[in-house]
């Protein structure tokens, strides 16, 4: 398929030719990379003024991303997709149809201080039993550590290449 | 999906937490040696998920900051246009 792996882009030392290894074989990785990317050029090519509101839309695109790239399997990936939805709808709806599981779930007895926590930090966490909490945390934080590498790689290349600019425009190939 | 009738064995706990102690950095692993209790994981999990969430900002702050000193025309637009296309 020819993915350029753009986490192996550092030593490069001419623009031209990026590094063209294989992506490692993690399918879902591979796929995260490009949306992220694809959405990444859409945001620089919105006409934004403050980089602040361009750094919201790329942590929503991050958190978008991982969601997409989840999938429906996962109770975090649909919980944080229900919430990019409901964001772009303004008011939030009461009619939203909840499966029939969720209302016959067990629901946790109060629970340590600690175990709230978790729920409060994983999204969609508040409604799970302890067990399916726990594997989703395991999930979440995977993911969670796969974006924060595709992200550090990304602005690792983007820094190195802004640098290697630099560098060419202070001293210029051909002179005329 | 039903949900589960019997209760939930204290080995299935056991085995998740093993799982996620196994996902956790390996600076936090080395400090606790051998198991942690159950509480010890909820709490590093806990602020492992933070520190995570915290760099996910930090690094959009620094995309949107390289963003600005860049121009469309520029050769690591066409690197990435390349990847889109490929």
């Amino acid at each position: 398929m020819g993915v350029i792996d753009i986490m192996d882009a550092k030593g490069t030392s001419s623009l031209g030719n990026p590094n063209p290894n294989i992506l490692t074989p993690h399918p879902s990785k591979s796929s995260v990379a490009i949306r992220f990317l694809r959405v990444l050029s859409l945001v620089r090519h919105t006409a934004s003024s403050s980089p602040s509101s361009r750094a919201c839309r790329i942590r929503r695109a991050a958190c978008s991303c991982m969601a997409y790239s989840a999938g429906p399997r996962r109770a975090w990936s649909r919980a944080l997709l229900r919430k990019l939805v409901r964001r772009r709808r303004k008011p939030p709806r009461r009619d939203l149809p909840r499966p029939a599981a969720i209302i016959r779930r067990r629901r946790p007895v109060g629970g340590d201080r600690l175990e709230v926590a978790l729920r409060r930090v994983v999204p969609g966490g508040a409604g799970m039993e302890y067990c399916r909490l726990l594997e989703e945390a395991a999930d979440y934080v995977k993911c969670l550590v796969m974006q924060v590498r595709l992200m550090q790689s990304i602005v690792d290349f983007e820094s190195h290449v802004h640098s290697v600019n630099k560098r060419s425009e202070i001293d210029p190939g051909d002179r005329n | 999906m039903s949900g589960r009738g019997r209760r939930i064995t204290d080995e299935e706990i056991n085995e998740l937490i093993s799982k996620l102690q196994a996902l956790l950095p390996a600076e936090s692993r080395r400090r606790n040696a051998g198991r942690m209790s159950a509480s010890k994981l909820l709490k590093e999990t806990c602020s492992y998920i933070k520190s995570l969430h915290r760099e996910v900002d930090d690094l959009s702050d620094r995309l949107a900051g390289l963003m600005t000193t860049m121009d469309s025309n520029s050769p690591q637009a066409e690197i990435i246009r390349g990847l889109l296309r490929s």
